[in-house]
């Protein structure tokens, strides 16, 4: 089945999304996700969505629930790289991602959550 | 062959001048350059595709192929004029002064049948006036367009983005504010966080007169979605009135930072990236 | 109005991403801007999930259209599902019976500039939406 890779870093995860994902692969990407929080002891995650043209409601769901399950686990999630676009049309639809934090690229979201696991 | 063909086949040099001399005593034309060898060439090309045209027998028609030439020289004529500095009914006027050297002529030629000159005056003046008319739209489009592209380089120049300090940018605000400049303001300013990776920026409504309800709803999803991008938006130079409009309109600011000048919100950036402003301990008298 | 359409079939989650992709050309062919041809691709695949999620045999069709010197990008998502007995509510933030975020045709709504919604309920539903430049 196609997955979405998954590269650790130290102790963070970095998932980088480049391909336009139907639901079922953002569902995989979901627990693929929480497994390896566990299985790799990661303290952060870090997803890369600054080559996604767009975010609905759905991959906008899956990022919430990524980032509150991470937290169970006891690992920060960080959505980096939002495009001007996405951004305008996310608030428009009435999806403010609420829980999720964010940062502009990669290495302002490392500097995130190396401040918040400190 | 109608009276006007053999007029424009006969007499077109005689018409020529005669027209070009009534252009020239035309003070609306003489503003358009009517004594400039331009113009004049421009005049005799456009008596040359009128023969053509009215020699094809294509009416009055002058969306029909056969006019194609006569309306391109129209263009033309009316881009210089308008340049000029001629409104659209002033570029008319050129049109217009052709009628008298045309109908004396045609009447001229005429002058013993009493009930074909009637016949001939309208139909030339018919053309005429659809002439005037093309030429008269073609001015306003293009009056039209200039009015869009200089509405789009204002809109640009108007709204600068600038950087503050590494990791701020400002957006200082000036003139009212409607729907559609605040959504490209905007959109600039979250394109220029991306292009600089800051993570802080102000926006500054000091020079901003009145917000209504929309322009505030404008300003709230811009933070917001800067914030999904990973940026901080700071709302300062909020004047009282506008402060209450705000109030009173029921917009919730919810909890977008705002402060009262562009230097207190600069001080919170700073404080923000950790940086702090320091007095240079004697400097004064050092530069020996 | 012109309208020359291309219609696509919506059974399977990953017809949802085609749509994306063939209306992201279209509104790119037209001329729409960035943030708008976002808006309006998104919006599309909120209803053609819907249409997946809900509906039966359901499609999407595409037209470029004009009206008044202005062009834009109409799409019509159309099934034969058990259709929608309360529009009012459906049409409400956060309502759902899916399981989602309730957002797909209250959010789909703000994100173009005209939107209409046919249903009845045994036959199906019809949403038509158009984009602007």
């Amino acid at each position: 089945m196609e997955r979405i890779p998954i590269l650790k870093m130290g102790s963070f995860l970095l998932v980088t999304v480049q391909v336009d994902m139907h639901d079922q692969l953002a569902m995989n990407l979901q627990s693929d996700l929480t497994d390896k929080i566990v299985s790799a002891k990661a303290r952060g995650v870090l997803i890369d969505i600054s080559a996604l043209d767009i975010v609905d409601s759905f991959i906008g769901r899956m990022l919430g629930n990524i980032a509150s399950m991470s937290r169970i686990l006891d690992a920060e999630t960080v959505v980096v790289g939002m495009q001007p676009a996405v951004a305008i049309t996310l608030v428009e639809l009435g999806l403010a991602l609420t829980g999720v934090r964010t940062a502009l690229n990669i290495e302002k979201g490392m500097d995130l959550l190396r401040a918040s696991i400190g | 062959m109608s009276v006007l063909q053999q007029v424009l086949a006969n007499k077109e040099a005689e018409v020529l001048s005669a027209w070009i001399a009534e252009q020239a005593s035309d003070r609306t034309l003489q503003k358009g350059g009517s004594k400039s060898d331009a113009l004049k060439e421009q005049s005799a090309e456009l008596l040359g595709a009128l023969r053509e045209g009215v020699q094809q027998g294509n009416g009055e028609d002058i969306q029909a192929p056969g006019w194609t030439r006569t309306r391109e020289i129209l263009t033309d004529i009316s881009a210089h004029l308008i340049k000029r500095g001629l409104t659209p009914a002033e570029v008319a006027t050129f049109v217009f002064s052709l009628k008298r050297p045309l109908f004396q002529l045609v009447q001229t030629a005429t002058a013993k049948t009493p009930e074909v000159l009637a016949n001939e005056l309208w139909t030339t003046n018919q053309l005429l006036d659809r002439l005037g008319l093309f030429i008269t739209e073609v001015a306003l489009e293009s009056r039209e367009k200039t009015i869009s592209r200089q509405q789009t380089e204002m809109l640009e120049l108007s709204t600068p983005v600038v950087k503050l300090w590494d990791g701020i940018l400002a957006l200082p605000l000036i003139g009212t504010l409607d729907s559609e400049r605040t959504q490209i303001v905007m959109e600039n300013l979250l394109q220029e966080i991306v292009r600089t990776g800051a993570g802080l920026a102000i926006i500054d409504i000091t020079g901003v007169p009145t917000v209504d309800t929309l322009v505030a709803q404008h300003l709230l999803k811009t933070v917001a979605a800067a914030r999904l991008m990973g940026a901080e938006c700071i709302i300062s130079g909020i004047r009282p009135q506008i402060a209450s409009t705000i109030v009173h309109l029921g917009v919730d600011l919810g909890d977008v930072s705002t402060k009262a000048t562009l230097a207190d919100a600069f001080a919170v950036a700073l404080r923000k990236l950790h940086l702090m402003v320091a007095r240079m301990p004697h400097s004064g008298t050092s530069t020996e | 109005m012109t309208g020359k359409g291309e219609i696509l079939p919506l059974r399977a989650s990953e017809d949802v991403v085609i749509v994306r992709q063939r209306v992201r050309a279209l509104a790119a062919q037209e001329g729409l801007k960035l943030v708008d041809q976002t808006k309006i691709v998104t919006a599309a695949s909120e209803l053609a999930r819907n249409t997946v999620i809900y509906g039966r045999d359901g499609t999407a069709l595409l037209e470029a259209v004009e009206a008044g010197g202005r062009r834009g990008v109409r799409l019509t998502f159309e099934d034969r599902g058990p259709g929608i007995a309360d529009l009012q509510l459906a049409m409400k933030d956060g309502y759902t019976t899916g399981g989602g975020l309730g957002l797909g045709l209250s959010g789909s709504k703000r994100l173009c500039n005209e939107f209409e919604i046919e249903s009845k309920v045994g036959v199906g539903t019809r949403v038509t939406i158009t984009r602007w430049r």
